[in-house]
């Protein structure tokens, strides 16, 4: 029965190509979706999302004091950053002083002088410092070395002690240093 | 007998010294491969196939290779240039695409890398290298380049000698992935959705805020470049990919995604990637990278070998969109001729710009201007100066001219 299979075949062959021509519309439910993935649970969502808000959402529990921070510092941070942060070994960043030479030939951009906001202290030191094992400090040091880092370019006293609430309440002497309203205007149009 | 390199040659070698054979001149010490003489790889089988497996450029080509710099304190907050100067068309070999770290290049299982989008949605989803593979694919000719890209050219005097190391942070590959978009239906963002933080699986879990806007726009999660899987040092097995915009938002490595409606000002668009003016304000999330070329050829390391015809080549692109125009000058920017451009001209894309030209022998100072779709055009070096100073690090795009000597030895003009 030649023909037959071949006309079974061809029909079967057709069927197929219209599967195909309207597969993307039958691939997506009522909404629209693929229904691709899984369900991420609150347990997965909480391990790995440590981004810290400029108003504090997303900080933990805990807190810290210059003391201690100075401590943490000395033992994690200064054989890279320097004993004095004003003064890094050589081609590391500075992470104090440069306050009042952002308009000089010589800007100097460390957190005292440039960063808008205290909570990138937190977020970037949780994330991705002490540079050789990143995310093992837990939360009272980071507060800690973040208190220190605050006292060090003159935002805190000695005797500071920083927690979620007074760490988002912190005002950076640069905070209003920035143009951000940049966006979506490109370079050119943005003079 | 054993058929193999040696014999064959020593063989070859007592054939040439007897005088040849039937008329043909065998292999001498010196020029003996060039006509009229017999190639002395033509006398032999030549190498075997799947050698290797995954094949490698010519050992002639040993020295294409990406240059870094003797600065970095570290290995892994560094970077890598690629050698424009000796490419051909548009696209950037994957071996040949610049680096850029903040944390090394992490050794990624993809069976254990996943991406979650959580944060503004009405379902947080988790996605494996799987499932995103199979949403429908996107696939995109696009350039990357870094916001630091010529930034030694803001200095009175550039350190940077060679195009490679003044340039060479610049790459353009065919991105293929799933449009962000399309994730973005999957998971459903709430109306008040404004800004989204991509955060990469390295040892700097580098983060970035990024409008919506871009989002639902051109974005990309992608996982392939140039036909195979990501180079690890390009994001492997997922990165963000945003058509046009500077190179560090695109975070490689990509395992989160947290939508929200403020950005998160981090460490990347506070700190760094952002431009510091003259007044000591500073511009922030200047994404798009303007306007901007350079001449490729002639170069320090391929320019003219005598007098006669050559072609001068470079490229030329825009983070906002497709290249119009290209001017070159060979007379340090007294005058100006349209360039020919390589069809396709593809958005946010490389386009390579070609001028034909006779050299005389005389020295000379040669600078390429780009123009967009947009009518923006390159500006000079001091008009850009004089607009944002030299303490703005990023997106310089200002002309660059490159002088030839009688010698033919090709210099920074700014240097
Ligand atoms: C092994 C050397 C090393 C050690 C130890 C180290 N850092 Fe760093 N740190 C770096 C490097 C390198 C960078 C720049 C990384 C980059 O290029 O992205 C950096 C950047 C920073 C920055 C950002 C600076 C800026 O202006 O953007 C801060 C803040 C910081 N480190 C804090 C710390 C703290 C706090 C510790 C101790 C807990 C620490 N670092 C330990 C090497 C180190």
């Amino acid at each position: 029965m030649q023909t037959h299979n071949m006309t079974m075949t061809m029909v079967a062959a057709t069927t197929a190509l219209l599967a195909l021509t309207v597969a993307p519309a039958m691939a997506q439910d009522a909404d629209g979706r693929f229904d691709i993935g899984s369900s991420a649970t609150q347990e997965q969502i909480a391990g790995w999302d440590i981004d810290i808000h400029p108003d504090g959402t997303g900080l933990p529990e805990g807190s810290g004091t210059v003391a201690e921070g100075t401590e943490i510092y000395a033992y994690q941070c200064a054989h890279c950053h320097g004993e004095d942060p004003t003064e890094p070994v050589k081609g590391y960043p500075a992470l104090a002083g440069g306050q009042g030479s952002l308009d000089t030939d010589k800007p100097v951009r460390t957190i005292g002088s440039y960063w808008p906001h205290a909570t990138t202290i937190y977020d970037y030191v949780n994330r991705a410092m002490p540079f050789e094992s990143p995310q093992s400090l837990a939360p009272d040091e980071v507060y800690a070395v973040t208190a220190y880092l605050l006292h060090v370019n003159d935002i805190l006293p000695d005797d500071a002690t920083l927690d979620a609430g007074s760490l988002a309440a912190v005002r950076m002497p640069n905070a209003d240093g920035f143009h951000s309203d940049i966006w979506p205007a490109n370079q050119a149009d943005a003079d | 007998m054993r058929i193999n390199r040696r014999t064959l040659i020593r063989t070859g070698g007592a054939a040439m010294a007897a005088g040849g054979i039937g008329g043909t001149v065998k292999a001498q010490s010196s020029g003996g491969n060039l006509p009229p003489h017999v190639p002395e790889w033509m006398q032999y089988q030549g190498q075997p196939y799947l050698n290797p497996a995954y094949g490698t450029p010519s050992p002639h080509e040993a020295d294409v290779v990406r240059r870094s710099i003797a600065g970095f304190v570290t290995d892994t907050a560094v970077a890598s240039w690629t050698p424009i100067h000796r490419l051909h068309g548009i696209i950037t070999p994957n071996g040949l695409t610049f680096e850029r770290h903040h944390g090394g290049v992490p050794e990624i299982n993809p069976d254990e890398h996943r991406l979650i989008i959580h944060g503004l949605v009405d379902r947080p989803l988790i996605f494996t290298m799987e499932d995103l593979m199979r949403f429908p694919s996107v696939s995109e000719l696009h350039f990357l380049e870094c916001s630091g890209n010529s930034s030694t050219e803001f200095s009175e005097k550039s350190s940077r000698l060679s195009v490679q190391m003044s340039h060479g942070l610049l790459s353009c590959c065919e991105w293929t992935g799933v449009r962000l978009s399309t994730l973005l239906d999957e998971v459903g963002i709430k109306p008040e959705s404004k800004w989204l933080l991509a955060e990469g699986a390295d040892a700097a879990a580098m983060t970035r805020s990024i409008p919506i806007e871009k989002a639902l726009d051109d974005a990309i999660i992608v996982y392939a470049q140039n036909g195979e899987a990501l180079r690890p040092e390009q994001g492997y097995p997922v990165r963000l990919f945003l058509p046009g915009f500077e190179g560090n938002s695109n975070i490689k490595w990509l395992r989160r995604i947290e939508i929200g409606e403020q950005p998160w000002q981090t460490r990347e668009e506070t700190s760094k990637y952002t431009d510091l003016l003259p007044d000591g304000t500073a511009r922030q999330f200047t994404f798009n990278m303007p306007i901007k070329s350079v001449v490729t050829f002639p170069n320090f390391e391929k320019s003219f070998t005598e007098k006669g015809f050559y072609e001068i080549s470079g490229l030329a692109w825009s983070g906002n969109g497709k290249v119009a125009k290209v001017e070159v000058s060979v007379d340090g920017g007294s005058t100006w001729q349209e360039a020919q451009l390589q069809e396709p001209i593809i958005s946010k894309c490389l386009t390579r710009f070609r001028l034909p030209f006779t050299w005389t022998g005389q020295p000379f100072e040669v600078q390429s201007r780009a123009t967009d779709e947009h009518g923006d055009v390159q500006p000079a070096r001091e008009r850009l100066i004089d607009e944002v100073g030299r303490n703005a690090l990023y997106h310089y795009n200002g002309i660059q001219g490159w002088k030839v000597a009688e010698n033919a030895e090709v210099t920074n003009a700014n240097a």
